[in-house]
């Protein structure tokens, strides 16, 4: 149903009977080829939540091989057929999983499930919107990532199996079909795969900055907007900018893999083929390509958990955000930063020193809004009333996980550190901890926050705090020891290190590190258990803001169909950051400025 | 037979917590929201300072155990790495400081204000001078870590002394090869279609005058200790990454593009081995970037010696144009030792 005539319905049968128009759906349209807004947020979240059980699943087994090199395990063998002959991973088998694991955990978790669900879900909800602008191009959002879904997993039952190249994908390994067996088969089908998921991510950015701009309610000025839809609208202009150069830079492969071009390969000789035909292309090239949509990626992983976080710390500290301009014009330094930066992942390339080092000045620079970020939730933090929920232990432990891996963001940015801890375990755990832990925070967050306007119901808290103090103590305990592997030069995707003097000490590290990752996997079973349960037998939400927040998601029917409120949508008439005002514990957003009221935002 | 012992174990675990939960949850309806969340927020508030307290713990004990198998700890073989060290400890400094508090304030702050209905949250929307303080800290903080990082970066990767001796180095899946110029200091010319695995396998250009005396070596590469040493990297079919985790550097070795990297070794592997109390220390060279299935076993060796054994170990390599034309090789015996010369060549 488009957004008019969604309108339309409302307005034309009063408020009372607003579920009426539902008898128009069947089963295929309410949850399979949905327009709702809330419904494709709940497809991109359970999808996300697939991929995101699959993509731990890899990197349990691979952590298998990395505590227990010397190990077999039947049932491996059972598993996995020819790629764990014996009950051991093969090397093969290891690299096609830890690619596979960062794929898709970086597109398919922590940008399709996490941006995907909560811009869909709270942008209308926030702004006060009945829908998405287009929710058709909405729904066709969902299922291009659907298919590229599906493209993806088909790739692991190939015969030469997954692409095995690392998840920067980075030619020649990945256009040279003879360099790997996972270059073959495999590599075409992760590149339709990405390349479905660029045109899925778009009609879903898009979509979303239209919705932020032209969308919003009445009185809901741009400096009204909860922070959480500032992050998004930022995330998805990152998104819409860089996504396409990707995209270009996988055309290009394209060509160089099946239609003979050279655009990234030269003088190259294949063991067992020979001397390729190609001359004159450059593979730094496509490394230029990838990263400036690879560093915009890591703050359109980031920046929806920051939002998030903002406003589940204020709402739960009970306290306004400390520094809403502060915290907005951070946003927007580092949306500009994240398009300035991208060679920092390129220092050891034989990148000119000198524009090298105009990236150290640009990538360290991103260290001032993100410190502002920081200091600003701790000042809101201080001297609140703070309530722990599930969502507001994420959120603090967000800001943990975000201020350790920030950290180490300064080392690995001043190229002169990077150029020994380049691609070393140190690398490993600071994105771990910022990008990977951090935004997965940031999510859980979210999920425990929004969950009651999701489903109507509550999950279980006691599952959800069990859920957050094994997971934050199991991430510190798995990528904290990594900083020292690191720092004694341990490179990365490495599937054995027993050969090597340099690096072989960390045998008992290494089997702590596998059996913790076990644990915290195990943990997050809890998780999913909590969240199945909860949807059909959590305990009822019985009022309509359960948390006491401002925002205007909290205003409509605890089950909201399709358009949100029954009636008008509600106008707004101040800031969502009122908590603790005037002796009143919180002023939702639809309350007009009293007269005697002090200042106002 | 144990695979569905322990799965049935692992579900039974799941029951348990689950039932628990469940039953802490009916508790909580029946004390009611308010008391329970008042509890929770007991629990969770002392849980707080205790991860703060036991993080902390946490980073010493972890410190104790595996500071000491770092590199950091057996110190740097090289100049630039020297300097690396360095750099590395005044960041660890700043961030540190940094980290300290700022996980401190979170802990605490989340401690100490946890809810009391006694207690009013404080209205605190803004404070242009507070935002202004922490701007400007990190600002200046950054500044003095970015003068120092790019006053070694440009040392690191500018010019290196005219004394340096220069080595080629080329990677392949999955292996190294080192070329040194020969007599006459200059490397031949070399082109990839003339590859050729058994006698020239980086494609040297034989016609070229410069190219006759080429020495090649794989898997071990011989330096001189306190001579600079400059090496320019290829690499024959993908990209490879040169990591000298010893030395403190590492660079791309693409094809199609040369890149180069200079350092200065400053202990022999026999002093490194003493130094580390490990007979078999080796200075190690690490493909660090992804380039195939054997990417974890392609590793080279680098041997630090002193100018007399590098000269002694110099004068027994036998240029590489006389492997792939033994007939030319005026040491060699005529005719009959032609296969025993080729094959003695291969195995050095």
């Amino acid at each position: 149903m488009s957004q008019e005539a969604a309108l339309h319905n409302h307005e034309g049968h009063g408020h009372d009977d607003h579920g009426h128009h539902e008898h128009h759906d069947t089963f295929l349209t309410k949850y399979v080829f949905s327009q709702d807004h809330k419904m494709i947020a709940k497809q991109f979240l359970i999808t996300g939540m697939v991929w995101a059980v699959l993509g731990g699943l890899m990197s349990v087994l691979f952590r298998l091989q990395l505590g227990y090199p010397e190990a077999s395990f039947p049932w491996l063998e059972s598993l996995l057929g020819k790629w764990a002959k014996g009950g051991q991973i093969t090397p093969e088998a290891y690299y096609a999983l830890v690619t596979t694991h960062g794929t898709v955990l970086v597109f398919f978790v922590l940008t399709a499930g996490l941006s995907g669900t909560f811009a869909n879900f709270l942008i209308p909800l926030q702004v006060g919107a009945r829908d998405m602008a287009s929710p058709f191009m909405n729904m066709l959002s969902y299922w291009f990532f659907f298919i590229a879904s599906i493209i993806m997993l088909s790739s692991m039952f190939v015969e030469t199996g997954p692409f095995s190249g690392g998840w920067t994908a980075y030619p020649p390994l990945s256009a040279l079909q003879d360099a790997s067996p996972g270059s073959k088969t495999g590599m075409d089908l992760w590149i339709i795969s990405m390349a479905l998921f660029v045109v899925s991510s778009l009609l879903g950015g898009l979509n979303y900055i239209t919705t932020i701009l032209n969308m919003r309610t009445k009185g809901m000025s741009m400096t009204r907007l909860p922070l959480t839809i500032w992050a998004l609208f930022f995330t998805a202009v990152l998104g819409v900018l860089s996504f396409p150069v990707l995209l270009s830079g996988l055309i290009l492969l394209i060509f160089d893999r099946n239609f003979g071009t050279s655009f990234y390969l030269s003088d190259i000789y294949v063991n067992g083929v020979g001397a390729l035909s190609n001359e004159g292309g450059s593979a730094i090239l496509y490394q230029h390509l990838f990263w400036f949509l690879g560093h915009p990626e890591v703050y359109i992983i980031l920046l929806p958990a920051m939002g998030m976080v903002s406003e589940i710390i204020s709402v739960n500290s009970r306290k306004p955000i400390f520094g809403y301009m502060a915290m907005l014009g951070s946003l927007f330094a580092i949306a500009i930063l994240a398009f300035l930066v991208w060679a920092h992942h390129m220092f050891v390339t034989g990148l000119n020193p000198f524009l090298g080092s105009v990236f150290v000045l640009l990538t360290l620079l991103i260290a001032i809004p993100s410190g502002i970020k920081v200091f600003n939730w701790l000042t809101t933090l201080w001297r609140g009333n703070i309530r722990f929920t599930p969502g507001m232990l994420f959120a603090i432990g967000f800001v943990s996980l975000f201020i350790s891996g920030g950290l180490t963001g300064i080392w690995l940015g001043n190229a002169a550190l990077d150029i020994y801890l380049h691609d070393s375990y140190f690398v490993v755990a600071h994105f771990h901890i910022v990008m990977g832990v951090a935004s997965m925070f940031g999510m859980f967050a979210g999920v425990y926050h929004w969950f009651p306007k999701m489903y109507g119901r509550y999950l279980n808290n006691s599952l959800g705090y069990i859920h957050f103090w094994i997971t934050i103590a199991g991430a510190y305990m798995i990528f904290w020891p990594m900083h020292y592997q690191g720092l004694a030069g341990m490179p990365r995707r490495y599937f054995d290190f027993s050969i090597w003097e340099s690096f072989k000490q960390f045998a008992e590290l290494n089997r702590f590190i596998s059996t913790v990752a076990m644990i915290v996997f195990a943990t997050q079973i809890l998780f999913l258990i909590n969240f199945f349960y909860s949807i059909f037998k959590g305990r009822k939400v019985t009022v309509l803001n359960p948390w006491e927040s401002n925002t205007l998601e909290w205003t409509t029917p605890i089950n909201p169909g399709h358009g949100n409120w029954p009636g008008e949508i509600p106008e707004v008439h101040r800031w969502p950051y009122d908590y603790g005002k005037d002796g009143h514990e919180f002023i939702p957003q639809t309350t007009p400025v009293g007269e005697d009221e002090s200042g106002t935002h | 037979m144990t695979l569905y012992l322990s799965v049935a174990i692992i579900v039974f675990i799941y029951v348990v917590i689950f039932q628990i939960a469940k039953a802490s949850e009916y508790v909580s309806i029946l004390k009611g929201e308010e008391a329970s969340r008042k509890q929770n927020n007991k629990i969770n508030g002392f849980l707080m300072v205790a991860f703060l307290v036991f993080g902390f713990v946490g980073i010493y004990v972890c410190n104790e155990l595996y500071y000491g198998k770092t590199q950091i700890a057996q110190g740097a073989a090289s100049i630039q790495g020297e300097k690396v060290d360095e750099m590395l400890f005044v960041t660890l400094i700043v961030t540190g400081i940094v980290f300290v508090i700022t996980q401190f304030l979170l802990f605490w702050f989340a401690y100490k204000y946890q809810e009391d209905t006694n207690r009013k949250s404080f209205f605190f929307a803004h404070s242009t001078k507070l935002e202004l303080v922490w701007t400007a800290v990190p600002a200046i903080a950054l500044t003095i870590l970015v003068v120092f990082g790019l006053r070694n970066w440009f040392f690191f990767t500018g010019e290196p002394p005219k004394n340096a001796m220069v080595v080629e180095v080329t990677g392949k899946q999955f292996g190294w090869i080192f070329r040194y110029a020969g007599k006459d200091a200059i490397f031949g010319k070399r082109y990839y279609k003339n590859v050729d695995p058994a006698t020239n396998s980086v494609g040297i250009v034989w016609d070229d005058k410069y190219a006759q005396d080429d020495i090649l070596t794989e898997q071990t590469m011989y330096i001189v200790k306190g001579t600079p040493v400059k090496l320019i990297l290829g690499s024959r079919d993908v990209i490879h990454d040169v990591g000298l985790s010893h030395f403190r550097l590492k660079m791309d070795a693409v094809p199609g593009i040369p890149t180069t990297m200079w350092f200065t070794p400053i202990y022999t592997t026999k002093e490194m081995q003493e130094k580390t109390d490990n007979p078999n220390f080796q200075y190690e060279i690490s493909c660090d970037q992804m380039c195939g299935n054997g990417h974890y076993s392609m590793k080279g060796i680098i041997q630090v010696v002193d100018q007399e054994e590098y000269d002694m170990w110099m004068a027994k390599q036998k240029p590489q144009y006389y492997t792939a034309f033994p007939e030319k090789d005026p040491t060699a015996v005529p005719v009959v030792a032609d296969t025993t010369a080729k094959t003695a060549v291969v195995k050095m």
